[in-house]
């Protein structure tokens, strides 16, 4: 690719100097999409667009908040009472959470599907686990701020998890709260990362971006672009598409900020933190309930290590596990509309991980679904025993074994023979 | 450059001081770079105002026998309870092969009729019920956390669920019979 002729002389001025308008051109404008790119590559734009969202409203959040264990909870009420469209900016930067996580899940679901995860794109697939990672620990925070019941405990419960780690456990948790208890040092430092977060979120989505233009999109074919009538420009073909998407995901945002605000959080967060009473239910955020499941899942011992720490372990293997389907995966087939056989088990994992956070909801001696004798703890243990099976044994094995449909030639033929046939 | 060097077998001189100067250059670099860590690391530790609460006095004069309270040390609840003759006999006669944490009732106590303990879960940290009057007990008559089922028995020993040891004894002495500090 050549550089652009810019005619504005302002623009080339600035351009030949530092060829951001050039690069922005590349990567926004010229960059070649393959051509037949179905909505479920909306959710890339879609998560970018929710991150700049909770950026704009946590700035505005903080000129109101105030970090202290007395005022926090007091603060935020304000804002929902007091301040010019607080009640807005907040519900906005709530439920937003929740949004960012229901986009991101759905575009890793989309790169399991489609295989987007093999060589080349194996930097791709990993700074996007970072990015959830990332995520999560931002998201974390952020629930401790309001300083209500569920702040508090989540936050007690969530970094005690640590103390599991034998010799450093103790000294690493009272070194997370800088006291000995949740407390405001917490608080405090809780603000300033999740503060941070967003911005490192924000370096780490750079790089994404250009791992992705140097590697390409995939398709769902799975099959690389070969010429260029494989491909179309990113503008103005896909930049419509995103923005169609973008419309009809605001409005899927808005019924939640303006009709059901408080559907997706807990009650008990409206309650002010208490250090001497536990609330009598714990449950995470819903984003986090399926590694909840899998934490309290592991309640016995292996090999002598405390079932605290193998659920601890779990835990972080669920995601960690991430980083290396790119190898685990064997099959040379990238998307699962030619592998008839793994298309079954992508769609049982996905099932897989709604029962794990249905289990991570309920309490461990309930009934699953209400069916007598089946505790949700053991349909627990199913549930993790199978999230680790799809990556550990279904992943290699099918992948050998299965018998793969014909792949097209190219995204081009593909597209032409869809099209005859519709 | 050094490659070339060194599959032909031969080390010049200047090479390996300058790979030398390299390697030490970052060296010092490093632990330089770990010093200058150091303070922002420990100043996320508790600070000296944190650790000047470190220690409560608290009267027992007003607990009636059978009864209990929560006090606050270091930001997390202390239990103080007053046990009956019967509590005493429970958590004593107790063996030590049926515990999963095994401790005798007296090495967790100073004086028979008080236990003291911290109030905080020793599975992830939520604080047992059972202190207060109406509160469930658990199957052991001493504490049980709602959040994930551990039941501790009348020396604060974990009997069931998922937590791994007793509750923690806290560092305390008794000033006078009925007054005591903690930490």
């Amino acid at each position: 690719m050549s550089a652009p002729q810019w005619n504005n002389k302002v623009v080339k001025w600035v351009d030949d100097r530092l060829p951001v308008i050039s690069m922005l051109h590349h990567s926004a404008y010229e960059y070649p999409t393959p051509k037949n790119l179905s909505y479920m590559w909306n959710f890339g734009s879609l998560a970018g667009f929710v991150l700049v969202t909770m950026i704009l409203t946590g700035i505005f959040l903080v000129m109101n908040y105030t970090p202290h264990t007395d005022m926090a909870f007091e603060s935020v009420e304000r804002i929902m009472r007091d301040v010019n469209y607080g009640w807005l900016i907040r519900y906005i930067h709530m439920n937003g959470a929740s949004m960012f996580f229901i986009v991101v899940f759905i575009h890793i679901f989309r790169g399991l599907y489609y295989g987007s995860y093999k060589a080349p794109r194996e930097m791709l697939w990993w700074i996007g686990i970072l990015i959830l990672l990332a995520m999560m620990a931002t998201a974390f925070m952020g629930y401790v701020l309001p300083w209500g019941q569920m702040s508090f405990w989540g936050a007690t419960v969530i970094t005690n998890l640590f103390s599991a780690f034998p010799i450093i456990g103790d000294p690493l948790v009272t070194w997370l709260w800088g006291g000995f208890s949740v407390d405001n040092p917490t608080l405090n430092r809780f603000f300033s990362l999740h503060y941070l977060m967003p911005f490192v979120i924000l370096g780490l989505v750079v790089l994404h971006v250009w791992a992705l233009h140097t590697v390409r999109s995939n398709n769902p074919t799975g099959v690389e672009i070969k010429t260029p009538a494989d491909a179309i420009p990113f503008h103005p073909y896909y930049t419509i598409k995103d923005l169609y998407g973008m419309g009809v995901f605001l409005i899927f945002f808005s019924v939640f900020v303006f009709f059901a605000p408080d559907f997706l959080g807990h009650p008990d967060n409206y309650i002010p933190a208490n250090p001497l009473v536990t609330p009598p239910h714990i449950v995470p955020e819903w984003y986090f309930l399926p590694f909840y499941a899998i934490l309290r899942s592991i309640d016995f011992t292996i090999f002598g290590i405390p079932a605290k720490l193998l659920g601890v372990l779990a835990m972080f293997a669920s995601i960690m596990i991430l980083f290396v389907i790119p190898w685990l995966d064997t099959s040379k087939v990238r998307s699962s509309k030619f592998r008839p056989v793994y298309k079954w088990f992508f769609w049982l994992f996905v099932i897989d991980t709604f029962i794990l956070g249905y289990c991570g909801a309920k309490a461990p001696d309930d009934y699953f679904l209400g069916i007598p004798g089946l505790k949700v703890i053991v349909m627990g243990q199913l549930s993790t025993l199978y999230y680790f099976a799809h990556f550990l044994v279904v992943m290699p094995l099918v992948g050998k074994m299965e018998r793969t449909k014909p792949l097209p030639a190219s995204i081009s033929e593909s597209v032409l023979k869809e099209g005859a046939n519709a | 450059m050094s490659q070339t060097v060194h599959s032909s077998g031969e080390h010049q001189p200047d090479e390996n001081r300058r790979d030398f100067l390299t390697l030490a250059t970052t060296a010092v670099g490093a632990v330089g770079v770990g010093c200058a860590l150091l303070p922002f690391v420990d100043s996320m530790n508790p600070s000296k105002d944190v650790l000047a609460l470190a220690s409560v006095e608290v009267n027992l004069a007003n607990i009636p026998v059978g009864q209990a309270i929560k006090v606050m040390w270091r930001g997390k609840p202390v239990f103080i309870r007053h046990r009956t003759e019967r509590e005493i006999n429970e958590a004593e006669d107790v063996a030590l092969n049926e515990l999963v944490d095994p401790q005798t009732d007296d090495a967790r106590v100073e004086k028979k009729e008080w236990l003291v303990v911290v109030g905080v879960c020793t599975h992830l940290g939520c604080i047992p019920m059972g202190t207060a009057t109406g509160e469930t007990r658990g199957d052991y008559d001493g504490w049980y956390c709602p959040c994930h089922g551990s039941h501790y028995d009348t020396s604060g020993r974990i009997r069931r669920g998922p937590a791994p040891l007793n509750l923690v004894v806290p560092e305390y002495e008794f000033l006078t019979d009925t007054s005591v500090r903690i930490g």
